[in-house]
């Protein structure tokens, strides 16, 4: 992690290390608590950061994320060099999943990650390029 | 007021990690498909399940319930325990069934009526 700055953190997702997913947005939560932001919104960035983390390395192996905090609004930024989404409005219907049986097992793959980053966001952007990747941007609202 | 200590006398529950015996319990989650947990359950749950990978942490963690209960005679591995203490989540387990468990979380609670049941009803209705 490496704070600029203009506010901003960035985070490297490894796409090796399932167990290791969601450090980056702990990280963020630990980070916006210090900050001053309110349980709630804490709440609503870190979960929906991590659903971001986790698919990228479910389906992407690895990417980035940077967090970039504004005075009336905080950013979050997930890019990955990944496979791409050919068809981004099934992609984000609850329940739609390409994810393999072993990550099902594990609980994960139920196709409620991209709902839950709509919901718990303000604004959510997917610009994707089948076999070149995928970057989400996710708008929260301060007060 | 109903604690996390309360409930583990209550429940008879196996303590492995008790990070805030005093952290108040406001509600109930019970679920294993962890996108579904990270978008119903609440701060301040009780979250119980039978999903013990080490994700379970990071998501208990995020979503700040206040214990989660392994369900249904689930043990926790080593990695599991040492992952809860690292982070601050209380852990515990049950033999007792999912049904079970939420059913006196929820009369330990004051049976609490959040409407949703009567709403579901009018929802079918109306659709008829
Ligand atoms: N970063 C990504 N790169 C490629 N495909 C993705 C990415 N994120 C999501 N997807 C696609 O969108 C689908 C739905 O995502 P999501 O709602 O998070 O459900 P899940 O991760 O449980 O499958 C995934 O199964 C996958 O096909
Ligand atoms: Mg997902």
């Amino acid at each position: 992690m490496e704070q600029n700055e203009k506010l901003s953190f960035h985070f490297d997702v490894d796409g090796n290390d399932f167990t290791s997913a969601g450090e980056a947005s702990v990280k963020v939560k630990k980070l916006m608590r210090q900050l001053g932001f309110s349980p709630e919104l804490t709440r609503r960035v870190s979960i929906a950061m991590y659903e971001g983390e986790i698919n990228m390395v479910i389906h992407a192996n690895g990417g980035v994320a940077d967090v970039y905090v504004d005075e009336d609004c905080l950013r979050v930024v997930l890019a990955d060099e990944g496979p791409g989404i050919a068809d981004i409005e099934t992609a984000m219907q609850e329940g739609f999943s390409t994810a393999p049986d072993n990550i099902r097992a594990l609980g994960f793959g139920a196709g409620m990650g991209l709902p839950n980053m709509k919901n718990y966001s303000d604004e959510m952007k997917i610009d994707s390029i089948v076999g070149q990747g995928t970057t989400i941007e996710l708008k929260f609202k301060v007060n | 007021m109903i604690t996390a200590q309360m409930l583990e006398k209550e429940l008879g529950l196996k303590r492995f990690v008790m990070c805030d015996d005093s952290r108040e319990v406001t509600g109930g989650y019970a679920g294993d498909l962890l996108s579904w947990v990270m978008g119903r359950a609440t701060s301040g749950d009780a979250w119980v399940t039978i999903m013990s990978n080490i994700n379970v942490i990071a998501v208990a963690q995020l979503t700040d319930v206040a214990l989660v209960i392994l369900a249904e005679g689930v043990v926790p591995g080593e990695e599991l325990i040492a992952a809860a203490k690292m982070r601050g989540v209380n852990l515990f387990s049950s033999t007792a069934p999912t049904f079970e468990l939420c059913g006196r979380i929820h009369r330990l609670l004051g049976a609490p009526d959040c409407g949703a049941i009567a709403e579901a009803d009018d929802a079918y209705s109306a659709a008829d």
